[in-house]
Parts: structure tokens; sequence; C-alpha cells
């Protein structure tokens, strides 16, 4: 059984021009242990999709699934209570912008303590020793002094091992890491994924590493899954994703790498991802995809079997060439 | 921090004594003679006349009048009053407890209140808990105070008898003022039912002066805590499975608390106003009633050193609030 299963997730948001879905039928599995990553462009839903499992979206969202399960316990009709025993322990999440994340008023040592003091049955002065253990752990010099350092005091890449240290206070079973690196430098961002994978292999938790950088997929994940305006449109192993990716907008990703999967950012495709207002009718990809047939514009696709990566598509790619219709 | 306090004091002195310039020329200013204007329809010799002239320093020029009331005011000097003869500053100071004593409840009622009802509003943003707190505070704060202490009178007073309408205590207490707080003075006075009596007369002025910074407050904290609740660092507070008393109370309010600490600290300055209708309205005994009959009887001494030093308590707040500031927010700091 999956640690975690999310089939059919949807998420609405009212907005002043009604509902708005941000995340639209998103299958996710995450076994023990595994990596996996989520890329798409901005916009795709990467962020809302696991937001929504952590039950962190404003009051504005409605979310919706088949199944919600993490552990086994089902998210969905969990209370309050339970949910929140499991959100920060066995599952904790890291954040886009890790200056911000953390909060100006109190100090480091002060909001790791806390964590800790929330889910597990410390002394005062265990959890003091534990903070100073985590923050080595992530790689922060001097720890003693930084636990009475203020946010501010720190710069971004040391706001963001903190952010890492916190969450994984508690031993969770999973962490989700969502673009833990962008306004990094290089280096950083480099210092920073290595430390997650590291403490990945160390402890055996999964991660799921949301991002934009198709080099940190081909160098980290296990497991791919490619989002796109809300939907999941592809899923497959690493290597067989890159190798062979079943749907036009992988194909496109990866087509689009200068060197394949050396680039830093998000290769661009022409075309835009479809907002609230310009959903077409069909395949959501069909106006950017150069395979469009008419039938793309015409009906919503269905997942392919997984031996063609689940790809979203009515004729999904084998090694480039597009295929006679699935069903 | 110490740097910090340095500096604002150092923008303190200035204000203080344009402060001291107002009051000063606030009877010199007045048409007419000042003497005659005190003494009003009585009248006088001219030989008193002359006298008081010389008594109050009217026959110098006015800027050997301000220096000699500057350096007075340093001195604890503020004059002596027309109408009693004795010195301005200890009918102040005799008087203050009993203001302080007020405006202190008032404020404790305003934030011990408003702070909640503005973070229930904010957390329930829309709903009706919202509404219903909003619109009362919008009530509240539109409220005219000498027409929302009559109502409070006939209700509770009036019909249904539960709270005296004027003073500190019932007369049939009767102990030696120590530090001029009724409430402490009551107990420790040991008498039987003083110390009830106290509180009894405390509540309605309390009601009536804490009402309009209550309704400023819960709004500022409601429009703060909206703010601050899309925050990313309260995100990670609820990403870390911390209860909503804590994620609210803690994490949001901490940084929400800035803004409304300067609406707390600005409406000592409302609470001033504030009290002197309230006073006057249940004859409360205090600097605000005092000022008022100040006016009325024409003792402008009085009224003048009245006027000084109720601006500078709402510097000083001002200042205290500024330090407090930079307690909570540590970038403020430095
Ligand atoms: N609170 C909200 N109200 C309305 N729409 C929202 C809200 N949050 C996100 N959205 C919308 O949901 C869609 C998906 O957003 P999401 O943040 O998940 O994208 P993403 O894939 O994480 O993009 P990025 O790579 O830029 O982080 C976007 O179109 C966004 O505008
Ligand atoms: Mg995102």
């Amino acid at each position: 059984m999956p640690l975690l299963d999310v089939r059919n997730l949807c998420v609405d948001f009212r907005t002043a021009n009604g509902l708005f879905r941000a995340v639209d039928g998103v299958d996710v599995q995450v076994n023990v242990g595994d990596v996996l990553a989520i890329v798409g462009e901005s916009g795709s839903g990467k962020s809302v999709s696991m937001l929504a499992l952590m039950g962190l979206l404003p009051w504005t969202a409605t979310i919706n699934a088949d199944l919600l399960h993490f552990d086994g316990v089902d998210l969905a009709s969990a209370n309050t209570q339970q949910r929140r025993s499991i959100i920060g322990k066995d599952v904790a999440m890291i954040f886009q912008e890790p200056m911000s994340s953390l909060n100006p008023c109190f100090t480091i040592g002060f909001q790791l303590r806390e964590t800790m003091k929330a889910h597990l049955p410390l002394s005062r002065r265990e959890r003091q020793s534990r903070a100073i253990q985590l923050l080595e752990q992530v790689g922060l010099p001097e720890p003693e002094r930084r636990l009475k350092a203020f946010p501010h005091q720190l710069s971004g890449g040391m706001c963001q091992r903190v952010m890492i240290a916190m969450a994984i206070a508690c031993k969770p079973k999973l962490l989700i890491a969502d673009e833990p690196t962008p306004a990094l430098d290089v280096t950083i961002q480099a210092q920073i994924l290595e430390l997650l994978l590291d403490l990945q292999k160390d402890t055996g938790m999964a991660l799921v590493l949301i991002t934009h950088d198709m080099g940190v997929v081909a160098e980290t994940a296990q497991r791919v899954s490619v989002q796109y305006a809300g939907q999941k449109v592809e899923e497959q192993g690493v290597r067989d994703l890159f190798a062979n990716p079943h749907h036009p907008y992988t194909h496109a990703l990866l087509a689009a790498l200068p060197e394949r999967a050396t680039s830093r950012q998000l290769p661009s495709i022409p075309g835009v991802v479809p907002g609230q207002f310009d959903r077409p009718k069909g395949c959501l990809f069909s106006p950017r995809c150069t395979y469009a047939k008419d039938r793309c514009f015409q009906e919503v696709p269905v997942a392919a079997p997984p031996a063609l990566g689940l790809a979203r598509c009515h004729y999904p790619l084998v090694d480039g060439i597009a295929q006679r219709e699935v069903s | 921090m110490l740097s910090f306090i340095l500096r604002r004091l150092g923008t303190f002195i200035p204000t203080f004594i344009g402060v001291s310039i107002v009051s000063f020329l606030f009877i010199r200013l007045l048409p007419g003679d000042p003497i005659l204007l005190m003494a009003g329809e009585r009248g006088m010799s001219a030989e008193r006349h002359a006298q008081l002239m010389v008594q109050f320093g009217f026959d110098q020029p006015l800027i050997t009048q301000y220096w000699d009331y500057l350096t007075g005011i340093l001195r604890g000097d503020l004059g002596i009053s027309f109408k009693t003869k004795r010195p301005v500053w200890d009918e102040f100071f005799a008087l203050f407890p009993a203001t302080l004593e007020l405006s202190l409840c008032a404020i404790v009622f305003a934030v011990v209140l408003g702070i909640p009802a503005g973070i229930i509003a904010a957390v329930k943003r829309g709903k009706w808990p919202d509404q219903v707190l909003m619109s009362t505070a919008l009530v509240g704060y539109s409220m005219p105070i000498f027409w929302w202490a009559l109502l409070l009178i006939i209700l509770f007073s009036g019909m249904l008898g539960w709270t005296p309408v004027s003073g500190r205590i019932s007369l049939m207490f009767f102990f030696p003022s120590g530090t001029g707080f009724m409430l402490i003075d009551s107990l420790r006075s040991g008498q039987a039912g003083a110390f009830a009596s106290a509180v009894e007369h405390l509540i309605l002025p309390t009601i009536v002066l804490g009402t309009i910074p209550l309704a400023v407050i819960a709004r500022q904290t409601r429009s703060a805590m909206l703010e601050v609740l899309s925050e990313d660092y309260v995100r990670t507070a609820k990403a870390k499975g911390l209860g909503p008393l804590r994620v609210n109370g803690l994490h949001a309010l901490r940084n929400a608390l800035i803004p409304v600490i300067t609406v707390i600290g600005l409406s000592v300055g409302t609470l001033m106003a504030g009290a002197i209708l309230t006073e006057t309205i249940f004859s409360w005994p205090g600097v605000g009633k005092w000022m008022v009959e100040g006016i009325g009887s024409r003792d402008y001494t009085a009224v003048q050193g009245g006027l000084l030093m109720i601006a500078l308590i709402v510097m000083v707040v001002n200042l205290v609030v500024d330090v407090l500031y930079g307690l909570i927010n540590p970038k403020i700091r430095r």
C-alpha cells in the first residue's frame, strides 16, 4: 500500500469571476522511501495540489478527492485533531519562499523547538539539544548562536536550511519540498538539494520534490509526474521519461532543453498555459501541441495505460512517433 | 535598543517645547486683560488689579513670562490656581490618580475585549461573527459619549438599579486616601464592602470611556490580522500542525500587534478627551472634571497647567509605545 495515495484530486477556488479549477483530477502515489518529482510550468497547480493535501489552502478553496489517504489514514474524513497530529509530524512541507516562511517575531530556536513541543514527548532540555543537533544536521555553522537569531539576521539559504531542520524535526515519513531553491544562487541551490537527498537517504523518508528544473529532476528523482494546467499529463520512472516521453507536452519540454536535462530553467514551449477563461474544449494542451489532430480539439482525452506513462493523450508518442489511438 | 530610546527622546524635547508654547499662549492670546477675564463679573479695585498683574507676572514682556513659565515647569511649578490660591501642580496631582484609575480601567476593558473581538472577526472573515462584531464596533465608535452614558445610566442605574451614577465610592465609606487609587485604597482600608462599592462605581464610567477605544482596537486588530493571516509564516505555523489558538493568537497576533499597539497609544489622546466628558457626567473627581470647572470659573492658570500636563502625559505614553514597538518587532531595534 502506498504511503500517500491521492486519487482524482480537484481543487476549485472561488474567485470574483466564479469558480476556477486549479487542480483537475490529479492522482499521486508515493511509496515509502520514494523520491517523486512533480514538474510543470508555472500555474500548473503543483503547489495547490500539495497544499490541498496538507490542508493549507485559504478558505476560498474547495477540495474534492475520491481518495486522500496518508499512511492508512483518510485525511478527508479525519477530524482536525487527527489531521494536526499528522501534519507537521509525519508529513512536513517546505515552501517556495524561505525568507517569508519564518515568523519575523520569533527566534529560530523558538520556531524550531515549537514543532517538537507540538508532537514529541521531549523535555525542554531535550528539545534544545535536538534543535542544536538538527541545525548541525542541515549544515548551519555555530548552531547555538543561530538558535538565538531572528530570521532577518539570516540569509535566504540559511533560512531554507532552518525550514528543512524544522520539517525533519519530528522525523517525517514524507517531506514535500515545494521548489525549495528558486530565489537562491546556483551553488546554494545545489547544496540545498544535496542536503535534501542526503537526508532522504539517511532517514528513508519519502520525498516529493516540486521543481521547475529538469536538471534537478534527472539527478534526483526516481519517478516524475508531469502536470499541465491542473492535470497530471504523464507519470514515469525518470529514465524512461527522459528516454521515451509519451505525452507531447513532456516531449516538448525535453526537446526544448538545449542540452538535454542540463538547463537550470524549465524550457519554454511556444504558447501559454490556459487560464480560467481560455480553457480549450478538448485536450488542454491541444492549442500548443504540434501533433494535435481534429479529435484533440473536440474530445477530452483520458489517461493511457501505465505502459504509455498514463499519458493523458489521444495519440501518445512512442519513440517520438504519434501512435494510433489507444482506445 | 538604548540608542533607539535616546534617539526617540531627542524628538521628545522639541515637541515638549511646542506644547509648552501652545499652553502658554492659550491665556495670553485671549482678547482683553487676563486678570479681568479671570475676575469675571466680580470686578476689582485698581490696586488689587495691579497687585495681581505683578503676582502672575503679566507685567513682564512675553519672552520673560515664557522663560519663567518654562523654568517653572521644570521645577514642578505650574503657577497658583486663581480660584483656590493653591499650586496648580498640587491640585493636578491630587486629582490625577482618579483620572488615571478610570483611564487604565477603560483601556484594559478596551484591550481585553477589543483584541479577541478583532481576532475572531478576522479568523471568521465574512461569516456572521465577523458581521456582528464589526457592526457592533461601528455603532460603538459612532455613539456620542454623553448619549451612550445616559443610555447606560437609564438602563443600569435607573431601571435595574445595579450601579450608582456618581462619585468613586459610596459616601458611607471614609478612609484616608493613600495611593489615590480607590480600588487599592478601599482594599487596604479593610472596611467590608468598600472595595465592592469602588468597583460598582467604576463600571459605568469604564464602559463609557472605553467604548470608543474598544471599537477602534477591535477594528484595527481585525484589519492587521487579515493582512497577517495570508502571510507565509502563518502557513508555516499551520504546516507544523499547531492548533488555531497558537497559529492565530501567537504567530499571527504577534505580528498584527504592531499596528494595534500604535492605535492603543494613540487612543490615550482620545481617552483624555473622553475623560473630560465622562468625569463630568459621572461626577468623577478627576482632572477632567477639574478642568471643566476651571473653565467655568475662569481659573485659567489651572486650565493652562492641566492642558500642559495632559499633553505631556500623551507624549510620554506615545514614547512608551514606540519603545514597546521596538521590543515586539526585532527589526525596528538596532
Ligand atoms: N488562493 C488562490 N485563489 C485563486 N487562485 C489561486 C490561488 N492560489 C493559486 N491559484 C491559482 O491556481 C493555479 C495553480 O497555482 P499553483 O501555485 O499551484 O501553481 P504552481 O504549479 O505551483 O506554479 P509555480 O511553479 O509558479 O509555483 C494558478 O493559476 C494560480 O493562479
Ligand atoms: Mg508553486
